[in-house]
């Protein structure tokens, strides 16, 4: 499915201007700079340590940065981490209940009753959520990062402990999302999945943002006509030292 | 704050077990403290062969008798006897393990304990059989015995000092005295000076009598005065010091409602520490922390809610507890508003230090394990008698205890259960400013939580 971006929507949804964060001596972030467009799916990959998970966190107001600047409130962002967070003793429309009471919904019961009817649990509502799949897990976990309605959503490597068939109906309900104008953020590990589903690549190594473009932007600057794209990641990392 | 308690206390009732454990577990470990404290030890079983024969237990001390046997009931006050017929017989059942001692009264006790008494030669003895496989139990039956006879030897001197001052009053004042089933009648030295100084007045002048009799008459008058100071100074021997007994109203309290204290005090911090640690560390544990911080709820409102849970569960728990204690120990009921402001401050600084520890730990098991491994040390160095270790190790464990709610909480509850003695301000205060301790050092411990 297109998003909102690939089909000509380009106000700014998010920027995020020299960005640092800072533990103890080490950087792990290093004077970031993008801007997100609305509707815009974002992949960003990046080898193990490279900062992603603590970009999304500052992005999400998990973390706070050493320096930097953020344009868009933490409030105003919905925020799916990696490992699912929801308590498991409750049930999916419990979950959905208390984070939408947490949020402080003007109509909470609304608020659950949209977000099980948009990620498809409608049958499941009343099931203690430790019951569930871990594709289902996933769909509660990103229906509370929808609650609040975000302009921006972000997913740190999402489709990270789902099976082939679960990730194909993940990425069709974000690619929904985008298509609707959601701005989507998603970290990675994956390069075939950014290849795929991503309408921007953030590279980032180290803490530093090495490139920011298309994935065919990427495998041009790569000269991906050799390689597949993995393979092109891949080369363009050894090339810049990493 | 309140969606979050609601959550807990849902994800509670659906926990029905750890629930029960966590109910269960500390009252049955209360109780049992309770128990073993308001109860004493009882008698231990001691094998008993008697081989005074019957009727030889008295002993003949001048004119009057001392009956022996009479003061071997008393040591059935400290022991549960098994009779047995023979020394054989007493080992071996100190053998079997069936009496943790045999004691064994020759059958010439009465004969010693009487030429020691009239002659002064004579070691009356007992025999103690002990079983030495288990050193506390010796212990206990050797203090139990010892007491005891000690207590019997005390009571024969006094029998025996007691018939030696009747016996010297007579030689003074004279009366009557039954020997053999007749009545004598003593003079005495009184009536003894009078008749003498009567028969020296009716002496002529002249007489050679009168400087005989005047020497026995002094004799009688320093003899009187001599033996009048004897018999208090006999009489002090039997006992030489007396205990003056002072009950200060106000400031004691019965065993029972302490013991009662400590039960309800062990159980609050037992569900509170524990349940405070758990509930805090489940947020991580279910990744649900990261996601309640950005903005949805303050680590500081958070750490109030758990605290807030935690002492609310467990003061409700441990006032049924108190509850019930006080249908067969005397709780004074009219300061039931005392034991809601002790149990509810205690609740507080012990979820606070549970939160802590919830903080540090960072992970439900870990914190469950470290929760209850640390809360009974902190009851025990609370209760260690001042005189069971040296002063400075004292010091050492009053310091510790100092830091950690249970004293002070104990503290509160003894005196808003008993009645006798003082407010319950210092406590409380004392409670408060641990509350704040161990919540900033939690809300530390959740800067590298998330």
């Amino acid at each position: 499915m297109p998003s909102a971006a690939s089909t000509g929507e380009q106000a700014t949804s998010l920027g995020v201007h020299s960005l640092t964060k800072r533990f103890g001596t080490r950087t792990a972030l290093n004077a970031v700079s993008f801007e997100l467009l609305a509707g815009e799916l974002v992949g960003i990959i990046g080898p193990n340590g490279a900062g992603k998970t603590t970009l999304l966190s500052i992005l999400a107001g998990v973390l706070e940065p050493s320096a930097g600047e953020v344009t868009r409130s933490p409030r105003e962002v919905g925020w799916v981490p990696q490992q699912p967070a929801l308590y498991s003793k409750l049930s999916v429309a419990e979950n959905l209940r208390l984070f939408a009471r947490l949020e402080q919904l003007s109509d909470p019961e609304r608020a659950v009753t949209e977000m099980l009817a948009q990620t498809d649990l409608r049958d499941r509502a009343d099931e203690e959520v430790g019951r569930l799949s871990g594709g289902n897990q996933q769909r509660v976990n990103i229906a509370i990062g929808l609650l609040c309605e975000p302009g921006v959503l972000l997913l740190d490597e999402p489709s990270a402990s789902l099976d082939p068939r679960q990730r194909e109906r993940l990425w069709e309900f974000i690619g929904a999302l985008a298509g609707r104008g959601t701005t989507v953020v998603f970290s990675t590990h994956n390069v075939a999945e950014v290849e795929r589903y991503a309408d921007r690549v953030l590279v980032l190594v180290d803490g530093v943002l090495l490139f920011t473009g298309t994935p065919a932007e990427l495998g041009r600057t790569v000269g991906r006509d050799r390689r597949d794209f993995e393979a092109a990641f891949v080369h363009f990392l050894h090339e810049r030292g990493h | 704050m309140r969606w979050l308690l609601i959550k807990d206390l849902q994800i509670l009732r659906r926990s029905p077990l750890l629930v029960g454990v966590l109910i269960v577990y500390p009252i049955a470990i209360a109780l049992m403290i309770g128990f073993a404290l308001s109860s004493p030890p009882g008698k231990p079983k001691v094998a008993l062969l008697n081989e005074v024969a019957p009727g030889q237990g008295t002993i003949n001390f001048g004119s009057q008798q001392i009956n022996v046997a009479g003061y071997a009931s008393q040591l059935f006050q400290s022991i549960d006897p098994i009779k047995v017929h023979s020394r054989e017989e007493a080992v071996a059942k100190v053998k079997d393990g069936e009496a943790l001692a045999a004691l064994i009264i020759p059958s010439d006790i009465t004969e010693q304990i009487q030429s020691l008494v009239t002659t002064g030669v004579g070691s009356p003895t007992v025999e103690l059989i002990l079983n030495t496989k288990d050193p506390i139990e010796r212990q206990f039956v050797d203090e139990a015995i010892s007491a005891r006879l000690s207590q019997v030897e005390q009571a024969v001197s006094r029998q025996v000092l007691r018939v030696a001052v009747t016996d010297l009053q007579q030689v003074l004042s004279g009366g009557t005295i039954q020997f053999l089933g007749q009545n004598f009648h003593l003079l005495g030295l009184r009536n003894a000076r009078t008749i003498v100084q009567g028969t020296i007045a009716s002496l002529p002048p002249g007489s050679p009598l009168r400087v005989a009799l005047s020497q026995v008459s002094s004799f009688a008058s320093l003899a009187i005065e001599g033996l009048g100071f004897a018999s208090p100074v006999l009489g002090s021997i039997g006992t030489p010091l007396t205990v003056v007994q002072t009950q200060l109203a106000g400031q004691t309290t019965p065993t029972d409602s302490y013991a009662a204290a400590i039960a309800v005090i062990v159980s609050l911090m037992i569900v509170t520490v524990l349940l405070a640690a758990g509930m805090l560390a489940l947020e991580r544990s279910e990744n649900a922390y990261s996601r309640l911080v950005r903005g949805l709820v303050s680590p500081g409102r958070l750490l109030s809610e758990k605290i807030a849970l935690s002492a609310g569960c467990a003061a409700i728990v441990s006032l049924l507890m108190a509850a019930f204690v006080s249908l067969f120990v005397h709780l004074d009921w009219s300061r039931f508003e005392l034991w809601v402001l002790a149990l509810a401050f205690g609740g507080l600084a012990f979820g606070a230090l549970g939160v802590a520890i919830g903080g540090i730990s960072r992970e439900v098991s870990t914190s469950s394990l470290l929760a209850f491994l640390l809360s009974l040390p902190i009851a025990f160095v609370a209760l260690v008698p001042a005189d069971a270790v040296s002063g400075a190790v004292k010091s050492v464990l009053d310091a510790v205890a100092f830091v950690f709610p249970f004293k002070a909480a104990l503290e509160a509850a003894n005196n808003a259960f008993s009645g006798t003695a003082p407010g319950i301000g210092w406590p409380l205060a004392h409670l408060a400013v641990l509350t704040v301790v161990f919540a900033a050092l939690a809300r530390l411990a959740l800067r590298r939580f998330a």
